[in-house]
Order: C-alpha cells, then sequence, then structure tokens
C-alpha cells in the first residue's frame, strides 16, 4: 500500500501540540508505517518550496496548529489548503484561537506598545516596534505582518477536522488518526473527540447533589487552601466548565484536581462557548438579590471574559473587543462564516 | 445622530411581558416602533447566546422581559435570567459594549403603560448611545447563516 503524504504545521502556538504528536510515542512509530510526513518545519528539515513544488491536493492531510495572526501564517495554511485533500485543525489554538486568541480583547496598538516601545522589561532601550516595511533584500525576507486581530484556523481557510484540547491529549490524537485513516472517515467539520460533555467521564460526577448544585460563593484555585479530592470540584465552587466542556480527554485535570478550562470547546450544536459557560455558572448562583447577585460575582468571577473565553475568545460571537471607531484599530474582518454552524 | 433609530431585539416572556405588549396593542397605547418581540415562553429560556447573537447580527439593544420576581410561571426562571443579565453584563463591558444595550425589565401582563415607558425610554438611551456597527465594523450584519449556507470566501484582507 502506498503510504499516504502528511504535513505538519505551526502557527501562533507555544509548541504543545508538537509535543503532542511526539507523545504518541511508540504509536507514532506505527502510525508512520501508513503515513509518510512530507513537511514538519519543526523536527523535519522540509522548506516552503519543497511544499510548493507539490501538486495541489497531493498531501493526503495536513495537521495545523496554532491561531493565525502574521500574514506568513496566513499564506502558509492558504498553500497548505491548496495541497492537501484534509486539513486536520490540530489543538485549542487553531480549533477556537486557544490562549493567543485572548489578544483579541486587547487593542493591537497596546500590544505592540507594552512589548515594544514602553514596557517594563524595555529599559532604556530605544522603541523597536517590528515594521513589516523593512526588509532584508540581500537576504530575500522581510517581517511578516502582525494582524488586527487573532482568527482561528476556519476563520482563514477552510477546515475539515478538529482535533481539540490545549494540547490534545495522546489517546485523542491516537484516536482522531485512526478516524481519518480508515475506511470511512468521520463527516466534514466533525470535532474528533467525544460527543458528550466532560462531566460523563469525570470520576467525581457522582457527587454531584440530586437536587442540583447552588453555589454562595465562588473560590479561585489558587485561592483556595484545600481542595476536597472526592467531591465535585463545581459543588465546591470552583468554576469547572465540564457540565458545557465537549468530552473526550478523560477528565485529566480534574484527575489532578484542578477544574476544567473548557479547552475541548464546545459540544456540537453550540455557537459560543464563553456563552454556554457564563450560562450555566450563573444559573447555580445561590442568590435571588441582585446586589447579593453582584456581590458574588465581584469576589468569585473577577474576570468573566477571560474566564468563559479562555480558549474562544476568536470564535465568539462578538469576536474580539470593540474598540473605538476613530483609530485605526477597528478590525476590518468579519468572521469567516464557521462550517460547525451549518450542522 | 438625530436620525438614528436604534433596532432593539425584545425577548418576552409568554405570561408576563408579552402579554404586556399585546395589552398595549388593544390599548393603541403608542409606543417606540424600534422595538422587534421574539415571544419565549420564559425569560429564563433565554441564552445569553441569544442576546450576543442578536448583537452580532445588527441589533443596538436588546431587551428582556420577565414576570416580577415571585410571578414567574415556572417559579424561578426570571432568577435565572437575572443571574445571567447581570454576569452578561460584565462580559458585554469586557468587550467594549455598553452594558445599557442591554436591559432587563419586569413587566407584569397588566403593565402596558411601563413597557411604554420602557421601550422609549430605551430609545432614547440607544439613541444616546449611537449604533452598534458604528463602533463595531465587524458586525456588519449580517452574512447569511443559513444552514447549509457554504462556507464564503477566505480572502480577508486586513490592515497589518
Amino acid at each position: 500500500m502506498e503510504k499516504k503524504k502528511v504535513g505538519f504545521y505551526w502557527c501562533a502556538s507555544c509548541g504543545g501540540c508538537e509535543e503532542a504528536v511526539v507523545d504518541l510515542a511508540e504509536d507514532l512509530l506505527t502510525a508512520l508505517e501508513q503515513i509518510d510526513i512530507v513537511f514538519w518545519p519543526v523536527a523535519m528539515d522540509f522548506k516552503r518550496e519543497d511544499v510548493e513544488r507539490l501538486d495541489d491536493g497531493e498531501i493526503f492531510a495536513t495537521f495545523i496548529n496554532g491561531a493565525v495572526r502574521l500574514s506568513e501564517q496566513e499564506e502558509i495554511v492558504k498553500l497548505l489548503r491548496r495541497k492537501s485533500r484534509v486539513i486536520v485543525a490540530f489543538g485549542a489554538c487553531s480549533h477556537m484561537g486557544g490562549i493567543p486568541g485572548l489578544a483579541n480583547g486587547v487593542a493591537r496598538e497596546a500590544i505592540l506598545d507594552y512589548y515594544y516601545r514602553n514596557g517594563p522589561a524595555l529599559e532604556s532601550r530605544e522603541p523597536m516596534p517590528p515594521d513589516p516595511e523593512r526588509t532584508w533584500k540581500e537576504h530575500g525576507f522581510h517581517l511578516p505582518r502582525f494582524y488586527e486581530n487573532v482568527r482561528a484556523l476556519d476563520q482563514v481557510v477552510e477546515v475539515d477536522y478538529y482535533i481539540p484540547g490545549c494540547a490534545p491529549p495522546p489517546n485523542v490524537v491516537k484516536g482522531a488518526l485512526a478516524q481519518l485513516l480508515s475506511d470511512q472517515p468521520p463527516p466534514s467539520g466533525t470535532v474528533l473527540a467525544a460527543t458528550h460533555a466532560l462531566c460523563h467521564e469525570c470520576e467525581l460526577n457522582d457527587t454531584k447533589p440530586e437536587e442540583g448544585i447552588r453555589i454562595q460563593a465562588f473560590r479561585r484555585p489558587h485561592l483556595v487552601d484545600k481542595i476536597d479530592p472526592h467531591t465535585c470540584l463545581l459543588v465546591q465552587g470552583l468554576i469547572c466548565l465540564g457540565p458545557v466542556t465537549r468530552g473526550g480527554c478523560g477528565a485529566l485535570c480534574i484527575k489532578g484536581r484542578m477544574p476544567c478550562t473548557g479547552c475541548f470547546g464546545p459540544l456540537d450544536g453550540v455557537r459560543d462557548f464563553g456563552a454556554a459557560a457564563l450560562s450555566f455558572v450563573a444559573s447555580i448562583i445561590d442568590a435571588d438579590d441582585p446586589h447579593d447577585i453582584e456581590r458574588i460575582l465581584d469576589e468569585g468571577i473577577p474576570d468573566p471574559l477571560g474566564t468563559f473565553y479562555m480558549y474562544s475568545l476568536p470564535k465568539s460571537l462578538l469576536f474580539q473587543k470593540v474598540l473605538p471607531s476613530n483609530g485605526r484599530r477597528t478590525a476590518r474582518t468579519e468572521p469567516r462564516r464557521e462550517k460547525a454552524e451549518s450542522r | 445622530m438625530s436620525d438614528f433609530e436604534p433596532k432593539i431585539i425584545g425577548l418576552f416572556c409568554n405570561w408576563c411581558t408579552y402579554l404586556a405588549a399585546d395589552l398595549a396593542g388593544v390599548s393603541r397605547t403608542p409606543y417606540a416602533a424600534n422595538l422587534r418581540i421574539v415571544r419565549v415562553m420564559c425569560s429564563g429560556r433565554i441564552h445569553p447566546e441569544h442576546v450576543l447573537w442578536a448583537f452580532r447580527n445588527g441589533a443596538d439593544g436588546v431587551l428582556i422581559g420577565g414576570c416580577h420576581p415571585g410571578d414567574c410561571h415556572y417559579i424561578e426562571g426570571n432568577f435565572k435570567t437575572l443571574r445571567r443579565c447581570l454576569l452578561l453584563k460584565r462580559l458585554l463591558e469586557q468587550f467594549g459594549v455598553d452594558k445599557r444595550r442591554l436591559r432587563l425589565e419586569w413587566i407584569s401582563a397588566s403593565e402596558a403603560d411601563k413597557l411604554r415607558r420602557v421601550v422609549d425610554d430605551f430609545t432614547e438611551t440607544l439613541r444616546a448611545i449611537g449604533p452598534f456597527a458604528r463602533e463595531t465594523p465587524i458586525f456588519r450584519p449580517a452574512r447569511t447563516e443559513a444552514p447549509g449556507a457554504v462556507a464564503a470566501s477566505t480572502d480577508t484582507k486586513e490592515e497589518g
């Protein structure tokens, strides 16, 4: 049997997703009997020109991790889209924007100011923001452009499958690979993990009270002295997003007694993960008086946007923070229609 | 701004506020024509996603109407709405959206006059704040997002 050509690429990401591929350990060797890696910048010496030489659609599947913020990332994922029959968004950043996507809550200029002009780490050095106009022609390169906002992969190119997680755990990657390489691949647009909520696979699920959860005070994990290891974290007032998050990871964080922060993203049919999370968290507050509710929110949820959209801000319905219209900071991009919504 | 007419999406509970709107109608009470009403069975049925969806698709304000506390047909649906709205307003502020664009009011079936006051007042508030789309070009309504629609072109260009 001829081996299927496979590529890997990284955009705005931390490198954890590359680790996730290596985490397959021996299974990676088994996979290599079926696939032939033709592009993997982090591990192998193939260049962009090598990809350009391939025929359109010659690559069977390319796994892309990371969100898209630079013009270089956009160019390469569009190139890979042409060359690949299947594009897989690998990991939370390419799936939903991920942690880099939180930058959509801040103006682009503010980011550049902090890191290149006024930030405390810069001391007295001359401000030197990246200048895409400046080229090093003799070396044949120039700096990529830093876009107004961060986009998830499917807001840039069409994506066929999603492997969720920050980073995707080995069992999920393995399962997804098996599904992709099988004779009957799942329908396009599928998120290759479980279809149930995380709570269904959580070992603490049985400790949820029958009559429902009512919370008088939310507690933030780093401010809690002791977490009871035998009781549902939500019941203890820790904001665990398990009820609205896609399962499949095996509740790894909860096994370490840390609440779920939602890296697997929403369940099928949910448009806006943060809205779903906000909805369920608000509804379990045990107070009816507006002042009491405000106090509970003040104390327990100081940063709703960061709490509920930790991995999915670019995929939220509002996409990014609204910035003043008179500046040049307003985004011009409309988020691309999401394929998953049509299902 | 004088010629700006805000679009208000009203999400009204079937048992109270929707009936108040009905009563306003049969009593021929005039109120601002900026309101578009969506009837829901209970204000507790309103998901924050509905509110964000309305804003994304061109609403300038969202008015949620429910039964007075203690009067909910489903016992405590309106309390859940209250909690969600308070948290959602905080989220909207973080998104840079004026929190006055989301308004929650308890209006019973007999309070047609309160409905009139609220709608007129909300319209004035939104006139003063200005249109949502002016602040945020990305929310320009509304590419059709009908089920089954094919993904749009990916050629988005941005300022770099």
